[in-house]
């Protein structure tokens, strides 16, 4: 769990990163970001270890959480929690939000990315003599006229005539993100899910951290406050970030 | 100094004939309890009047009656040993109550304590635990070394001292969410870790009381810290982590 | 029947080793044949089950508590003595003797005691190699301190909790060799009688705590080290279950028992709060290194304190009793237990105690000065030459916290009192009794093959025990002196052969058990346990305590063998036999504590002298000190059983010989 636990935090940190481009970046910086992260050996190895460490975090937790609860069949009529905090005796409540949000968000924007046949591609328009004209951006930086070309494979631009590729598009994933949390219907539930998400998120990791620490023994006089302190900050900076997004893109003009 | 008076109090008592009985909570009312009386005492007195009534008197385990034997157990009104803190069942006075409160009394919950009747429950899951390698294998011949042979800093012996406390109550395990013993074996390990004595057998130690806690099927630690906080010798969770670190080291060795 | 100490001849400082050198083995072969029950495992029990099985025996150890880890042993606070001299203040074997046997106010045996000292050297490297977490000094070496009846600091500890780390210590042991299976642990198991075929001890009857099972057990020798009997006060410093059993059984089979009126009254425990008391708590002696005692030179003031019109802190200095300090300079807040419990009992029977309950029974123990000496101290230490009185004041807190924190917190616990700012309130309480079961320089009592150790033995204290040497005698007898005189006894039953549990012996011990366990179930009485008890204790602390005299001796007795009477007429106790039934248990334990009590008075009646822990009224100086009578009292007094009759047992004398010391009168002053 400790070792999962904080890879999935480094994860959490860069995640994020990525993230803040939807409000500090343009659309195409963030594409750009999106696909690299789609298509970068490194990254791919990184983010298999992700899915992994997901997977195996949630699996553990689920067999310690039964096993847990094996440990004492009947229980006590009356309970007191002041010796502990919420967070640290509803980690499995918090890790299954946590879970169903990674689900629904994969599945809102991981799977679109990867396998929606009809993704939006990125596209630039610009002023030209004959008026506006959408152009799509390729990804070695050139243009082709949206009118010119014919999409296939998702992402290929191929001239329609010669039946030859010409260049190949970014997946819009900026706009699809956008699109999403303005949803005229349901764009303020999805906020609303999204920031409740990274609530929970905010308490795991509020035992979470340190919890981690722990475990792997590494404490010390002076190490375990520090660990202590950052991981509170931590805890509380990330989640904070990442749900201001969804909150800035639903207020968004 | 408040002076003592006398209350009134109702009691909501765990009874349970044997083992293999099913038990329930049975209410009691005890009047003119003084609230210089410990909270045994209190018992006593219920007993007494059980006693009188030809009824069948409430079992529970008490000795030394002074807060070291550790024998003494309890899980009052949600919290192991009683509301205050720092101290076992039988130094808590009735002095932390009130007249007409309702008091709720049940015994130690864990699968690794299973109930023998009443409020008594059979731990003797830790001896079994200490058995596996709680001791430094020196015959008792008396023909060691002279004691002072082997300096040990001030700090390291305090730190042991600090750790061997631990009088074996089971409150950490009661407490526990996930009735761990962790608190219990990380101190055992601990004390032995600290001093040069120890030293020699650390790696089989750890690894050897860490299976045996595990057959007796106590649940796993997720770091709540709720048993340091209800641990009536106060003993640190450092002592945790210090375990997991002579875990790790011998589990890689 | 005459008495055999089978004391070793030659010079008191060889005889131990000269014995051991003589003393008959078993080969590592013949061990694993030979069966040894061990019962209790407080340090003494605990250390001579682990031994032993080390040895090589089998060994079956029986604790009525869930875990052997409990027994009473732990809450012993103060520390434990060894002659080591690491404090270079002129400490050696010979002192600690010579202390042991003046403290004891020469009424214990010389090679005994001896042969104490000697191995207590080896306690210290034996627990420490062990990993008892002894204090140390900054140094990396062990730290000493003081306490009463010294001159020297030759007191290990580990903070108020030496009894608990060297009983874990020995548990430890004994887990090891559990753990080997060596040791056969028998945890909520209590002995109800030993078993005895043609003479020897082959046996005991124990009863299951859990299921009532009525168990029988062989071996080839049985170890009792089941402790003290302060419980028959019912009101003491011992844990609730320590019970007398164990030595009351082998003492009706032909055991027999001596100085049963050697009781030691501990001058520091917290006073008696109120009638639904269950025990009394003690406030380690060692508080007494830095605490003064005192109580109100004027009546009125000590009244005015128990009404809750004065507090302590507002009596001035000058009308401030110091008691002990007046009357014992040389010793001053340091005298022996015995000697300072009295002193208490007398300043509060002149109407100077200030505690409201009952009795007016209490005294003040004051830490302000040593607050303002220590603060003083910390304060240069730490290079303030020019300290505020509030500086010094929460200096000198901070080093009794260092010190005795975790005592303060209990007092304070237990009274809602703060000892830092306001002094202790403190009164004698039974604590630790010196004698038992009568047993020769082996150990071994006076059915063979059945060995006592520990409190339970009357060996080593003679009539007043010093501070921290209980733990030095338990370990002792465990580690040290019993597997030797042991295997000694057992060379002889190597040839013996597993000793069976089908003979007429066991089963006539196994009746005698269930006849009487029956007879509590089926007596349709009226009164608990407990009310009897407390009526037991409330005769022995009045007339059976620190002050004892003819009537109220008499008295006792009669009116506890009227107790005894209406004990199994009237008392009710439910439950069954074959489940877990404390009542039941209690019922078994204070039936033989009604009878020692009865023994207690006759023998503190025969003892015509003041010597120790037992004082006779008419038996004292000018001054109010005991007043031994050497000529005619210097014997041990041990009783033989002579039936249910108690008033009919026999008295056997062994006489005490001084070889080496010059016996003379105790002078604390």
């Amino acid at each position: 769990m400790a070792l999962t636990g904080l890879f999935l935090c480094l994860f959490l940190a860069g995640h994020l990163a990525g993230n803040l481009q939807l409000i500090f970046g343009t659309s195409l910086q963030f594409n750009e970001y999106a696909l690299f992260m789609t298509t970068n050996p490194a990254v791919k190895i990184l983010s298999y270890l992700t899915y992994i460490s997901i997977l195996f975090h949630a699996i553990d937790g689920i067999l310690l959480t039964f096993q847990n609860k094996a440990a004492r069949p009947i229980g006590y009529a009356k309970t007191d929690g002041s010796s502990s905090s919420f967070a640290s005796r509803n980690m499995a409540v918090l890790g299954t939000i946590i879970l169903v949000f990674i689900v629904t968000h994969m599945v809102n924007f991981w799977a679109k990315m990867h396998f929606d046949e009809s993704m939006p591609l990125q596209e630039t328009v610009v002023e030209s003599p004959m008026g506006e004209l959408t152009l799509y951006n390729t990804v070695n930086g050139s243009y082709v006229n949206k009118e010119a070309v014919e999409v296939r494979n998702v992402t290929d631009f191929y001239d329609p005539q010669l039946n030859l590729k010409v260049g190949q598009g970014y997946k819009d994933l900026h706009k699809i993100t956008f699109e999403f949390f303005k949803d005229e219907k349901f764009g303020l539930i999805f906020t609303l899910g999204y920031v409740l998400a990274m609530l929970a998120m905010a308490f795991h990791l509020w035992h979470g951290f340190q919890s981690a620490f722990q475990s792997l023994g590494a404490t010390g006089s002076k190490l375990t406050p520090a660990i202590k302190l950052f991981g509170k900050l931590f805890s509380v900076i990330v989640p904070l970030l990442f749900a201001i997004i969804p909150i800035y893109i639903h207020f968004s003009k | 100094m408040s002076a003592a008076k006398n209350i009134n109090i109702n009691l909501k008592i765990w009874r349970q004939k044997n083992a293999s009985s099913k038990g329930s909570m049975e209410t009691y009312k005890l009047d003119n309890v003084s609230t210089a009386s410990s909270f045994l005492e209190m018992l006593d007195q219920l007993n007494e009047q059980l006693v009188n009534e030809k009824k069948e008197p409430v079992a529970f385990d008490h000795d030394c009656r002074e807060g070291i034997c550790g024998m003494c157990s309890l899980y009052i009104n949600g919290r192991a040993h009683g509301p205050d803190t720092g101290i076992t069942t039988c130094q808590l006075h009735m002095r932390m109550f009130n007249d007409g409160d309702t008091i709720y009394i049940e015994p130690w919950r864990s699968k690794a304590f299973p109930v023998i009747k009443d409020l008594v429950v059979d731990r003797s899951a830790f001896d079994r635990i200490q058995q596996a390698g709680g001791f430094v294998s020196v015959n008792t011949s008396g023909n060691t070394i002279d004691a002072n042979s082997i300096p040990v800093p001030k700090d390291d012996a305090d730190k042991a001292f600090m750790a061997a406390a631990c009088i074996g109550c089971g409150a950490c395990v009661a407490t526990c969410k996930n009735g761990s013993a962790m608190l219990f074996v990380g101190a055992k390990v601990s004390q032995y870790a600290l001093l040069p004595q120890g030293k020699v057998e650390a790696t089989q130690r750890v690894l050897n009381m860490v299976r045996q806690m595990d057959e007796e099927g106590f649940g796993n630690c997720t770091n709540t810290g709720a048993c340091e906080i209800e641990c009536p010798k106060g003993i640190s969770l450092e002592n945790i982590a210090r375990m997991n670190r002579e875990f790790l080291k011998a589990s890689v060795k | 029947m005459k008495l055999d100490s089978k004391i070793p001849n030659g010079p008191l400082k060889d005889k131990w080793t000269n014995h051991k050198n003589h003393l008959k083995l078993v080969a590592p072969n013949n061990r694993p044949k030979i069966d040894i029950i061990v019962v209790g495992t407080g340090l003494a029990g605990a250390s001579a089950a682990a031994s032993l099985g080390e040895m090589g025996y089998n060994v079956k150890a029986f604790c009525f508590q869930d875990s052997p880890r409990r027994a009473h042993s732990i809450a012993a606070q103060g520390g434990v003595n060894a002659a080591k001299n690491y404090q270079n203040d002129g400490d050696s074997v010979y002192r600690l003797f010579y202390d042991t046997i003046k403290g004891g106010d020469y009424r214990a045996r010389e090679a005994n005691v001896h042969r104490l000292a000697e191995v207590s050297g080896n306690i210290i490297d034996q627990c420490v190699a062990q990993g008892v977490p002894f204090a140390r000094e900054y140094g990396g070496m062990l730290d000493n301190r003081s306490f009463g009846g010294t001159q020297v600091q030759r007191t290990f500890y580990a903070a108020g909790q030496t009894g608990q780390q060297l009983l874990l210590g020995a548990y430890s042991a004994l887990s090891r060799q559990i753990g080997l299976g060596r040791v056969k642990m028998y945890n909520r198991h209590e002995m109800l009688d030993i078993v005895k075929v043609d003479g020897k001890a082959r046996g005991i009857i124990a009863r299951n705590l859990v299921t009532g099972e009525i168990e029988r057990h062989s071996a080839h020798a049985v170890v009792i080290a089941s402790g003290g009997y302060g419980n028959v006060y019912f009101l003491s410093t011992n844990a609730m279950g320590s019970n007398v059993t164990a030595g009351w059984k082998i003492h009706k089979q032909g055991a027999l028992f001596a100085n049963p009126c050697y009781v030691q009254i501990h001058p520091t425990c917290i006073p008696v709060h109120g009638t639904n008391q269950s025990k009394l708590t003690l406030m380690s002696e060692s508080l007494r290194n830095s605490g003064r005692i005192w109580v109100p030179k004027k009546k009125e003031d000590a009244e005015a304190i128990r009404a809750g019109k004065l507090k302590p802190t507002q009596i001035a200095e000058e009308d401030r009793d110091y008691y002990l300090e007046r009357k014992y300079p040389a010793f001053g807040n340091l005298v022996p237990r015995d000697v300072a419990s009295r002193a208490a009992k007398e300043v509060c029977d002149a109407g100077h105690g200030i505690e409201a309950n009952d009795t007016n029974e209490g005294v003040y123990l004051d830490f302000s000065t040593e607050i303002q000496t220590k603060g003083k101290q910390s304060a240069y230490a730490k290079g303030n030459h020019n300290p505020t009185p509030e500086e010094i004041t929460a200096l000198g807190k901070q080093w009794l916290e260092e010190k005795y924190g975790n005592l303060f917190t209990m007092y304070q616990k237990i009274t809602d009192e703060n000892p830092y700012e306001t002094p202790m309130k403190i009164y004698p309480a039974v604590h630790y009794t010196m004698g038992g079961v009568w047993v020769d320089y082996n150990l071994q009592s006076t059915i063979p093959g059945c060995f006592v150790a520990g409190e339970a033995n009357f060996s080593d204290h003679g009539a007043n025990r010093l501070g921290a040497s209980a733990l030095m005698q338990g370990l002792a007898d465990g580690y040290f002196v019993l597997p030797y005189t042991i295997s000694n006894y057992l060379a002889d039953e190597i040839r013996t052969g597993k000793i069976s549990t089908d003979s007429p012996e066991f089963a006539e011990a196994e009746a005698r058990v269930k006849d009487s366990i029956n007879m509590f179930l089926n007596n349709n009485g009226t009164k608990s346990v407990d009310y009897f008890h407390k009526k037991l204790g409330l005769i022995m602390w009045n007339k059976v305590g620190m002050g004892r005299n003819e009537k109220g001796l008499t008295e006792a007795i009669a009116e506890i063998a009227q107790l005894k009477e209406d004990f199994y007429k009237e008392v009710y106790v439910p439950g069954s036999a074959d489940e877990l039934n404390p009542e039941l248990e209690k019922a078994l334990r204070v039936a033989d504590f009604i009878e020692l009590g009865q023994l207690m008075a006759m023998d503190a009646l025969q003892r015509k002298e003041s010597c120790g822990g037992h004082f006779r009224e008419e038996y004292q100086d000018a001054e109010g000190e005991t007043l031994r009578d050497d000529e005619n009292f210097k014997f041990v007094g041990a009783w033989e059983y002579k039936g249910d009759d108690i008033s009919k047992e026999e008295l056997h004398k062994e006489e005490l010989v001084y070889e080496e010391i010059k016996i003379a009168a105790r002078n604390y002053k």
